[in-house]
């Protein structure tokens, strides 16, 4: 393994790590809810009085957040680098994936694991290993 | 503050929080997957700067009764570790794989105006359409 430097980032990582578990923070705090985005967007999906509102509103934040950031400094470009296809059957599996499994990098990645539940370490070992192997696969088995 | 202002709020620190680390950015988390070219850790810190805020608080939520709102504490209880949590969790990081998006990131780059976001997420939106509908037959 060679570790690219040029592309480590460690101070904003580690700030912007500390933001997302300031955010879970106040959310299970304040709200009493797990900062977990797919379970809050697939919620809507199975909508009950009183429980859309609140979700809506979180994940109005979230889609809202590029705009604060632009008032204040330029946006870091983006770069998505599938195309449609891949884009289409990466977000079939993501929200199929993350249902079934009750959670995602959010909710078991990050408050999952600040919790100690071994159901979350499970999870996150799960889909970083299929990640690992997908992106091994395709760069350097299909793509190389 | 109002339950739904603490919502917003919310969402939007954590929509920040991935902008500044650059997990937004596919190409930066695809660099974190790939193992056998050049690794980028910085996924890493992410998560263990979230984690080591994220473990203070829910060691504080789980010492309390009510919340800062004054709603009754509850903390999630689920603790299988099953076929649908292995499977589930295993098709996920396929899917995270192939395009470098998870839920939060892709929701923070369809913010930013991203055409391909908006593929990803209507999909993601189908992929759970089609959970919801596999669960009720």
């Amino acid at each position: 393994m060679v570790i690219a430097w040029t592309q480590f980032t460690p101070a904003t990582a580690l700030a912007g790590g500390v933001l997302i578990g300031l955010s879970a923070a106040l959310f299970v705090l304040l709200n009493v809810r797990v900062a977990g985005i797919s379970g809050i967007l697939g919620g809507l999906l199975r909508p009950a009085r009183g429980d859309i509102a609140w979700r809506l509103a979180f994940l109005g934040g979230m889609v809202a957040a590029p705009a604060l950031w632009a008032l204040l400094r330029p946006l870091p470009a983006l770069s998505i680098a599938a195309g449609t296809p891949s884009l289409v059957a990466a977000g079939l599996l993501v929200g199929l994936g993350t249902r079934y499994a009750g959670g995602c990098t959010s909710g078991h990645g990050v408050c999952g694991i600040s919790r100690l539940s071994p159901r979350s370490v499970v999870a996150t070992l799960s889909f970083m290993a299929t990640g690992f192997l997908t992106v091994g696969v395709m760069r350097h088995l299909i793509g190389g | 503050m109002s339950y739904l202002l603490t919502s917003a709020l919310a969402g939007l620190i954590f929509g920040l929080g991935l902008i500044l680390s650059g997990l937004a950015n596919p190409a930066k988390v695809l660099g974190f997957l790939d193992l056998a070219g050049g690794w980028d850790p910085s996924l890493m810190l992410v998560m263990a700067g979230a984690i080591a805020v994220g473990a203070l608080a829910f060691a504080s939520a789980g010492r309390r009764q009510f919340s800062g709102l004054g709603h009754a504490m509850k903390l999630p209880t689920a603790s299988a570790i099953d076929r649908r949590l292995l499977l589930g969790s295993g098709l996920f990081g396929v899917g995270w794989g192939l395009a470098g998006f998870c839920p939060g990131p892709a929701l923070v780059a369809l913010g930013q105006g991203e055409l391909k976001a908006l593929i990803f997420v209507a999909s993601m939106l189908a992929g759970m359409a089609i959970f919801e509908w596999l669960e009720r037959r």
